[in-house]
């Protein structure tokens, strides 16, 4: 079962019942879940997780939505490498990569929908729906096929078509609008308001994004039930970075950390922190869309919206939801965040692939250029444990690399072999 | 015709935080405005309110703030993901 107490506005405090609402009433802030952690550290222990699924739902005891029967393409329980060879070419000794783009659908927006799916059909809604230029309506298709419910998926009119199938293919109710980025984000906003579907990151938001927890959780327990120096993060609403760090300090509060004594988690469960928990949490965006880096470094206390510009698509948010909670982090962890120029996103892509052969996207371009820097900057110590988060995989932004396709192009004949291999290695020195 | 309620957040630059934009949408258009939280600085600010009219008149309301420079958005932030 799940520990839910309800939902509360992180603006005013007012609490409401557990039902398929995002937005106070009173003051129209983002509502959070609250739990029953007191219930829930007399029944989850590290035995309870590892005898669990290999997938999010391991961690049921912790996420907002009941688990008997979840909608699950199993999503999570992604590999963290050590990875050695990037980290050797950074000065990092003990660097690791979170390589979360291999899961069903190919990001980490698995993790969040399928908790949201299976809020959504406990709920009794018939209808998943989100608005999206990639990743996560792939994600909605997929979990909508999965739950047996129906799917209606919002995207761009001009967006390419190679992102287009890889959601059409769940064969959900494909809505291409035509209008700019502002228009499509106002109308599915409206029709939120009139239609009775779950929209996953509106509507079911509050549980939705519960899910990304699993990012730290995941990471604490392989590398054995402790929390990392150092994280980098990609960053688009800023949900997911809050999510990480709410999750290693739910894990440190309730005693699920080697070592570490619990504590109680006070009257603001979503601002908890744990002494115990040090990781420095660095934001990682593009430069062509970064307003919560740009707040960061401009010592500011608002976000300001900005009209994305950036080849780094899934992390095109210009106005942030969770961006004023992600700059808290960031400054509670003593954190950093970098915005990476646009012409250093594809060097992340093509660092990664060579030295540690995992295709990102273009949003882990964004975090392996983020990681150098903070690396040739000193702001990561060589011997620091490090967790680089991968979110999405190449195979979506193939384009953003077309320019390394470049073979030897030769006869069928082993002279013609030679002489071009000659050649590019002559070329090569 | 019915009337509609929207949520919608205004964030002002340095050059129209000084502007007495919401005074002026409630008053050229026939727009009930009810401000919810805000935070108005000397060089930039943010209001988050509630708007009550007509579809017609609300999006007529809203254009206009749009043309002044303020810029609207969803109180919820983007909506649209990647």
């Amino acid at each position: 079962m799940a520990f839910v107490k309800g939902l509360k506005c992180r603006e005013c405090g007012r609490e409401y019942p557990g039902e398929a609402l995002n937005v106070c009433d009173f003051c129209f802030g983002p509502l959070e879940v609250i739990y029953d952690y007191v219930t829930i550290s007399e029944v989850v222990t590290h035995q309870r997780i590892t005898d669990g699924p290999l997938s999010i739902w391991r961690y049921q005891d912790l996420l907002p939505a009941e688990a008997d029967d979840p909608v699950d393409i199993m999503a999570g329980y992604t590999p963290l490498l050590k990875a050695k060879n990037l980290g050797k070419r950074l000065g990092l000794n003990n660097l690791y990569i979170k390589n979360d783009s291999v899961n069903p659908s190919f990001s980490f927006k698995d993790r969040v929908v399928s908790v949201a799916a299976t809020k959504a059909v406990e709920f009794g809604y018939e209808t998943l729906a989100c608005a999206s230029t990639g990743n996560l309506a792939c994600s909605v298709a997929a979990h909508a096929a999965r739950a047996g419910v129906d799917a209606v998926v919002f995207i761009p009119a001009d967006l390419e078509r190679g992102k287009v199938i890889g959601a059409a293919v769940y064969n959900p109710t494909l809505v291409a609008v035509e209008g700019t980025y502002d228009e499509v984000n106002r109308l599915c906003s409206e029709v939120s308001d009139n239609y009775h579907w779950a929209f996953v990151n509106i509507n079911m938001r509050p549980y939705y994004a519960e899910g990304s927890k699993t990012l730290g959780y995941e990471v604490a327990e392989q590398l054995g039930w402790r929390v990392p120096d150092h994280v980098v993060v990609p960053s688009a609403s800023g949900a997911m970075f809050t999510k990480i760090w709410k999750g290693f300090n739910e894990l440190a509060c309730l005693g699920l950390l080697d070592g570490v004594s619990p504590m109680p988690f006070g009257a603001d469960q979503n601002t908890v922190h744990h002494p115990a928990v040090t990781t420095r949490m660095h934001m990682a965006q593009a430069a062509g869309c970064c307003p919560i880096v740009s707040a960061w470094e401009n010592q500011q206390n608002q976000i300001r919206p900005v009209r994305p510009d950036s080849i780094a698509k899934s992390l095109a948010i210009g106005n942030p939801a969770d961006g004023i909670y992600a700059l808290r982090v960031i400054r509670e962890s003593d954190g950093s965040g970098y915005a990476v120029p646009e012409s250093q996103v594809v060097d992340g892509i093509k660092l990664l692939a060579e030295t540690e052969g995992i295709f990102t996207e273009t949003a882990g371009g964004v975090t392996v250029s983020t990681l150098k820097y903070l690396a040739e900057t000193g702001a990561i110590g060589p011997d620091e444990l490090t967790v680089a988060y991968i979110t999405g995989n190449g195979l979506k932004t193939q384009e953003a690399v077309e320019e390394v396709v470049n073979p030897l192009l030769v006869k069928p004949m082993m002279g013609s072999f030679e002489a071009a291999l000659e050649n590019r290695m002559a070329a090569q020195v | 015709m019915s009337m509609a309620k929207q949520r919608v957040r205004f964030t002002f630059s340095a050059e129209m935080v000084r502007e007495p934009i919401i005074y002026r949408l409630g008053h050229d258009f026939d727009v009930v405005t009810n401000i919810r939280r805000a935070d108005v600085r000397s060089d930039v600010g943010w209001v988050i309110l509630e708007l009550e009219g007509t579809d017609d008149e609300i999006q007529r309301g809203l254009d206009w703030v749009g043309n002044t420079g303020v810029r609207v958005d969803p109180i919820a932030g983007d909506v649209i993901e990647g």
